[in-house]
């Protein structure tokens, strides 16, 4: 059960997140397996009700009631962050994973300005900081103008002094990186951190995100709806669909050869330029409730390549070393 | 199942326990302390309408011999006059119960006026905005500025006692409260996509203001409705009090309170049980308010 | 789409001016109000049947153009001219009767119904403002006609918008925009707020409702995969400026402009995510309140000149009906060489 992937710094094994609402047990997350590599950007796909968010809101401890975690390892480094208690558990929040949100401006502390906030994170997890406070104030300051300078920020000693609103929206995700990075963590989750931003501004941000990954050697999860942001980021995606991963592999394969049909689904979806004037293809039906769900396909309702043998409980496949996907099509052809 | 084509008159649908009403009932209903207190306003409204019924004597029958009677458990009373007599030897039970219709009169004809005019104010301020929002905006922050009671004084000294005077006086005032509320909630409404929509459909302002926003504004005004009652009644005991409001003998329970006033040492029930009623009332309303506001402002829900 | 066809609606100068509020203090000291240019002397026309796509992003003024095309914005100067009729002088009734024939359908499928309203309330009162039926039973006959077109059961009509998903919400909203048999949809940004698998749905019912119903679209996006998709012409605004407008072949294979050819290769692609010979636009959209002077483009612009910034570009022809707003457009320049 617990092979631990040597270059795996955050394993999570059969993770399984609930909501009790007044309509039933909401199963947001259900049996989920992730894997982020040492340095990898790993994409995450699935459209809202997937359980995409709900699974890293799980790895950083950050669900709250109704909702609790109700089984399932999450394995940070070798550590199990379930474990943990609530005091550890925020050390290693923010110090070696940090999670930017998708609203920057409702993210950052409306009332301090963005200096306070970067040095209240620095000292919050730097015990390396000097005592006297003089000086421990200088090495801040120092420290947060050069993290400024690296997310592209200019005249940043200035601006240290200004409020969230006073910067655009690309500024502001800018500013919620160099927060999340003032700790140097060594895993970055970003929660669709150019959502709420216009294309050219949403390019500089996942360039400054690829950069900075290289530069700092730690691993990214980067939460998106879209393939097309996956694709020119991500070293592997995992695809969700209702609180599932139903497919699993290095990018290019996924995008280029799709297993599963949600996948395929959702690549037929996309409006393409290059597809004027052919009818576009869109996956009938909406995402299934999550309350309650019979021991089936979770696709099955909107699938295509539907049969009786999709209601039972779907295994994941093994495809190849990497590849895995959750369908009765690829069992079948695996089994041959 | 209903089939597409066959005509039906414009329904509601049934019962829908997941309506955002009912959802908000369920969770008024889970506050004890305000359902009781719901409960409590009920009675005195069930008093107030039977009070011919439910009265042991007639109000205003006077008798000497039983001036100033002390409450039933104490030497000298009696149980048919529970909470004993006032100065001219009128029941005061009887007379709270029937004072309770002044008080729930005045404060719902207050709060009725008071709301219909402050609403409409606000709709037309919030909405259509320039030189009517400017006017009406002026006119609440000048009656803002006096003082409510020296207010409603003043006019009631104008005008003259009377039950019209009295809902009059105190509506002159209390319909910025209303109107304020409502200009706000109009203003962000009505910036709503669905306004615009509307719009966009061909709606006159009148339907836009009546039929689309105002629906989703109602819940707040209800509630401040009924945290302001509980004010009005409180107005209406104090003119009572400085016999500006019911003439006598109506009775009333802040005339009553004044009229235990010069005995208040040797027969403190003259006073004290009509202020009580005052008490309790205005608590029951102001918790059960509270309550419903908890429950339908989505600003107070978590 | 002949050219001897006159258009369904054209736009002549149309502007929008945003005055900014000033209290009386700053009235007293003759502070001048901040304005805000939403919309610039924009021309176009829009032909019957056409798609007309309208690009920009946030704060470009393309929402703005579509609300003062449909005066829930009253422009503030230029003409809109719908069938011949001037609309932007008609009198509050005649505008009344004219709604009925131009309709938009609003991005947000959540705030855009109001909550309080069931589906055939929502969806039957253009039918009771234009007078389009005699009495309820009718109106639930189109309503359920409607709302059936649209894919939804005429058996939910007496829901309540919250008890339907967002894909549902924009197709309720469709239904609305299209029971009065309106001719022309200002659809501002329909597929945004949908989740990629709904957004298909939706443009394609958006697309068979045009065939089967004669329609003429505005089509407001961000996305430019959405507008290349499905529309037969492109407008392309920046900071409250036309700067491109043509043929969706002729602007999308040969863009002229530089804001235009950046904005296509920002935009990620699924099939080739190695295309990396993209511009990358420096800095943000400057504040529509304080916009650049001469060419607006010029402070994020790669190929900006000394011309630039001091003097405004008029909208030129580079070609069939492809027109852009720019001084270089004789060097026949491209933002996608330099950095190649």
């Amino acid at each position: 059960m617990s092979v631990i992937d040597s270059d795996g710094l955050l394993e999570v094994r059969g993770l399984r997140t609930v909501f009790d609402t007044r309509a039933g047990r909401v199963c947001a997350v259900d049996g989920v397996d992730v894997s982020v590599r040492r340095g990898e950007c790993l994409g995450v796909v699935g459209e809202s009700g997937s359980g995409k968010s709900v699974t890293f809101a799980s790895v950083m401890g950050l669900i709250k009631a109704p909702g609790h975690i109700d089984a399932g390892d999450i394995c940070f480094d070798g550590q199990n962050l379930r474990q943990l208690s609530v005091k550890q558990m925020r050390a290693i929040r923010g110090r070696d994973i940090a999670m930017t949100m998708q609203d920057a401006l409702t993210a950052l502390n409306p009332a301090l300005t963005v200096g306070e906030q970067l040095a209240e994170m620095m000292i919050a997890h730097d015990q390396s900081l000097p005592r006297n406070k003089r000086e421990r104030r200088r090495l801040v300051e120092q420290k947060s103008v050069d993290i400024l300078q690296l997310v592209g920020i200019p005249s940043a000693k200035s601006r240290l002094q200004q409020y969230p609103h006073e910067f655009s929206g690309g500024m502001r995700q800018r500013i919620m990186i160099a927060i999340s990075l003032a700790s140097h963590p060594r895993l970055l989750i970003a929660d669709e951190p150019t959502t709420a931003l216009d294309v050219t501004i949403q390019a500089q941000v996942l360039e400054l995100i690829s950069d900075l990954r290289a530069k700092l050697g730690m691993s990214v999860v980067l939460i998106t709806h879209d393939l097309g942001v996956v694709s020119e980021h991500c070293d592997r995606v995992m695809v969700m669909y209702a609180g599932q991963v139903v497919e699993e592999g290095p990018t290019e394969s996924v995008i280029r050869n799709p297993q599963h049909p949600y996948t395929r689904g959702l690549l037929g979806s996309i409006p393409r330029i290059s597809k004027r004037g052919e009818p576009i293809q869109p996956i009938d039906g909406q995402v299934p409730d999550l309350i309650d769900l019979p021991a089936q396909c979770r696709f099955y309702s909107r699938c295509q390549q539907r049969s009786d043998a999709c209601l039972k409980y779907i295994q994941m496949t093994t495809l190849s070393q990497d590849r895995k996907v959750r369908c009765v099509l690829a069992e079948e052809t695996a089994h041959d | 199942m209903t089939t597409s084509f066959k005509p039906l008159r414009t329904g509601r649908p049934k019962f829908d326990p997941n309506s955002i009403f009912w959802r908000n009932m369920q969770t008024f209903a889970n506050n004890r302390l305000a359902l009781f207190c719901a409960f409590v306003v009920l009675l005195f409204v069930f008093i107030s309408i039977f009070a011919p019924w439910i009265a042991p004597h007639d109000p205003n029958e006077t008798d000497l011999f039983r001036r100033l009677q002390p409450p039933a458990w104490k030497d000298g009373g009696t149980w048919a006059h529970v909470l004993g007599c006032d100065a001219l030897g009128r029941d005061i039970l009887s007379r709270i119960i029937y004072g309770s219709r002044v008080s729930i009169f005045i404060g719902a004809a207050v709060i009725l006026v008071a709301t219909t005019i402050g609403t409409l104010a606000g709709l037309a301020a919030g909405y259509l905005r320039g030189w009517v929002d400017t006017v009406i905006s002026r006119v609440v922050d000048i009656l803002l500025a006096f003082p409510y009671l020296i207010f409603a004084i003043g006019l009631m000294a104008m005008m003259g006692p009377g039950l019209g005077n009295i809902i009059l006086a105190l509506a002159y005032k209390e319909w910025v409260i209303p109107c304020r509320v409502v200009r706000g909630e109009t203003l962000a409404t009505r910036e709503q996509e669905y306004v615009e929509a509307a719009r966009a459909l061909g709606a006159s302002d009148r339907h836009i203001m009546l039929k689309e926003i105002l629906p989703n504004i109602l819940s707040p005004v209800v509630v401040v409705s009924t945290i302001r009652m509980a004010h009005v009644i409180i107005l209406e005991a104090s003119l009572s009090f400085l016999g500006l409001g019911v003439q006598p003998p109506t009775a009333s329970w802040g005339a009553m309170v004044a009229d235990g006033r010069a005995f208040i040492l040797e027969s403190w029930w003259v006073s004290t049980f009509p202020g009580v009623a005052i008490l309790l009332l205005v608590l029951a309303i102001n918790v059960a308010s509270q309550g419903l506001r908890d429950a339908f402002d989505p600003r107070f829900q978590q | 789409m002949t050219e001897s066809q006159s258009p369904l609606l054209s736009l002549d100068q149309l502007s929008k001016t945003y005055i900014g509020r000033r209290s009386l203090v700053e009235r007293l000291m003759r502070v001048p109000p901040t304005n805000v240019q939403a919309v610039n002397q924009v021309s176009f026309d829009i032909r019957r049947g056409e798609t007309l796509g309208l690009i920009g992003e946030s704060g470009c003024g393309k929402s703005t153009l579509g609300r003062s095309i449909l005066r829930l914005h009253e422009p503030s100067s230029g003409k809109v001219v719908y069938d011949g009729q001037d609309i932007t002088g008609l009198n509050p009734q005649d505008m009344k009767t004219m709604r009925r024939r131009m309709q938009i359908i609003f991005q947000d499928p959540y705030a855009s119904l109001n909550p309080r309203r069931s589906v055939v309330e929502l969806v039957g009162l253009p039918l009771k403002l234009h007078g389009l039926a005699k009495n309820d039973a009718e109106v639930r006959e189109k309503v359920a006609y409607i709302i059936e077109r649209v894919g939804l059961k005429a058996n939910q009509m007496d829901r309540y918008p919250h008890q339907f998903s967002g894909g549902q919400r924009q197709r309720i909203g469709i239904a609305r925009a299209l029971v009065s048999h309106p001719e022309f949809i200002v659809c501002d940004e329909p597929v945004s707020a949908l989740d990629v698998s709904i957004q298909a749905q939706i443009i394609q019912l958006l697309q068979e409702l045009k065939q089967e119903m004669g329609l003429t679209y505005l089509f407001i996006s961000h996305d430019i995969s959405v507008i290349g998709y499905l529309s037969d012409r492109v407008a392309v605004m920046y900071l409250g400026d036309l700067v491109e407008l043509g043929p969706v072949e002729s602007v999308l294979n040969n863009p002229r402009h530089p804001y235009t050819q950046s904005l296509m290769s920002a935009a990620p692609d699924v099939d080739q995510p190695g295309k990396r010979d993209r511009v990358q636009l420096t800095g943000d959209l400057p504040s529509p309140m304080n916009p650049p002077s001469g060419c607006k483009f010029h402070t994020r612009c790669p190929v900006a000149i000394d011309r630039c910034k001091t003097e405004v570009p008029v909208i030129e022809s580079v070609g069939e009906g492809h027109q852009a707003r720019c001084h270089r457009l004789g060097e026949q320049i491209s933002v996608l060489n330099l950095s190649a």
